[in-house]
């Protein structure tokens, strides 16, 4: 673990656009952290306290089921914030998260961003607008996945294709 | 009858299983070939004695042989699926624009393919591999339903040797697949994308389409950077039926590759 500094979390898609002052206020509780491949980050039902921000690499997130192989749910990249679960009332992961590649990410304090944002609200304006963009962003990808686009189309009535 | 409506005889020379439904069968000319085909453009295959459909060539351009990718889903694609090498097929054409993958010289080329679409643009991935030197990056996205419908993917690795960077999501996986899960778009983040210098093509399902296109949108690239390869009833390929019409352009004709500054105001007009 080592200390983050704005320059490299500037870099991030997630803190694009923050003032120097917000980068600095948030660069303070920023850890630098590491994972390698095969690593469970996560439990799905355990409390929920932190925030990556993916550098490089890929975690997964799955959900186990009884009498079954885990399922894998989604997977998540550069550029992508994990664990949003604990802006929820319950803060427990709703999936388990494992480290499909050596991963490298910006860890946070949920507690501590919390904190920060309500001390500086125009900084946590920004933090809880990035963040309901991306679970909008998930959310849309969710109902995408549910069409099933990929699906053989049924033939057209009349039609010999 | 046009010379374009009289079909050339090819004989099946090879076919490949991509997966439980779809195909991709090698033609030779069994006597007069059609005209050399450019990467995007379709031919109409001709089952003989059940029909005739639209099928993209999925091959490198400027080969003697036509690669075709069909998927299974009628009368005419099943015959032609079931088809052992060494049998005849009706092939008329070729038809319509294509990607023009080469006008991206010096720029980043993205390819974003969903499903069977990857077909049209495997196509233009071959020829600009063939040139690799022309562009910078050569960015392949794919989606595809699992990891078993997954078409061309014992290619990813040969494309990766040849300069292609290729990431592939996959709708639904067991835990055997260590690739990503995803829709197709949230790869688009992944891949640091340099918006005005990058052409995109984009082949899959409409909706597909019109999603990635608004993501690059959402990046910064322009409209008249994005082509889509669009699809309707193409029927007699020569813009006289008028089966393909969307809007002001004939598919056969005007598409199947379109600039998506023309097609994004076509595609979100309600029963055009």
């Amino acid at each position: 673990m080592s200390g983050v500094s704005i320059r490299e979390l500037g870099q991030h898609a997630f803190a694009r656009g923050l003032t120097t002052r917000q980068l600095d206020a948030l660069a303070a509780l920023a850890v630098s952290v590491e994972w390698p491949a095969g690593c469970r980050l996560f439990e799905e039902g355990d409390k929920a306290a932190r925030l990556w921000l993916l550098r490089s690499g890929r975690v997964a997130l799955d959900l186990r089921v009884p009498g079954r192989e885990r399922i894998l749910v989604e997977t998540l990249g550069p550029g992508d914030e994990l664990g949003l679960s604990w802006l929820t009332s319950a803060a427990q992961w709703q999936f388990g998260a494992i480290a499909q590649l050596p991963v490298s990410a910006f860890e946070f304090s949920s507690a501590a961003l919390v904190d920060l944002c309500e001390a500086d609200h125009e900084l946590g304006y920004q933090l809880t607008r990035r963040l309901l963009v991306t679970a909008i962003a998930r959310l849309q990808a969710a109902r995408i996945r549910i069409l099933d686009l990929y699906a053989a189309p049924a033939p057209a009535a009349g039609g010999t294709a | 009858m046009t010379l374009s409506q009289v079909p050339a005889s090819y004989r099946v020379s090879s076919r490949r299983d991509e997966t439980h439904d779809t195909v991709t069968l090698t033609l030779e000319p069994a006597g007069d070939p059609i005209a050399a085909v450019r990467a995007g453009q379709f031919t109409m295959l001709y089952a003989f004695g059940i029909g005739e459909i639209p099928i993209s060539v999925s091959g490198r351009p400027g080969q003697h042989a036509l690669a075709q990718t069909i998927r299974a889903v009628g009368a005419v694609t099943t015959a032609l699926c079931a088809m052992p090498a060494g049998q005849i097929v009706g092939v008329r054409g070729p038809f319509g624009t294509c990607w023009d993958e080469a006008d991206a010289a010096g720029r980043d080329l993205l390819l974003v393919a969903g499903g069977i679409g990857l077909a049209p643009l495997r196509s233009a991935l071959l020829a600009a591999l063939s040139d690799r030197q022309r562009y910078r990056r050569v960015i392949a996205l794919i989606g595809a339903r699992s990891p078993a419908e997954l078409v061309f993917g014992d290619e990813i690795d040969d494309w990766r040797a040849s300069g292609a960077e290729v990431m592939v999501t996959v709708d639904r996986a067991d835990a055997s697949w260590h690739g990503n899960v995803g829709v197709v778009t949230q790869l688009i983040r992944r891949t640091g994308v340099d918006p005005p210098n990058t052409t995109a093509l984009i082949c899959g399902p409409e909706v597909m389409m019109r999603l990635t296109a608004r993501s690059l949108l959402a990046t910064g690239m322009s409209a008249g950077n994005i082509r889509l390869s669009l699809e309707r009833n193409m029927q007699c390929g020569v813009a006289e039926c008028g089966h393909c019409q969307l809007g002001p352009l004939l598919l056969c004709r005007d598409g199947p590759v379109v600039s998506y500054q023309v097609a994004e105001p076509l595609l979100a007009t309600r029963e055009l």
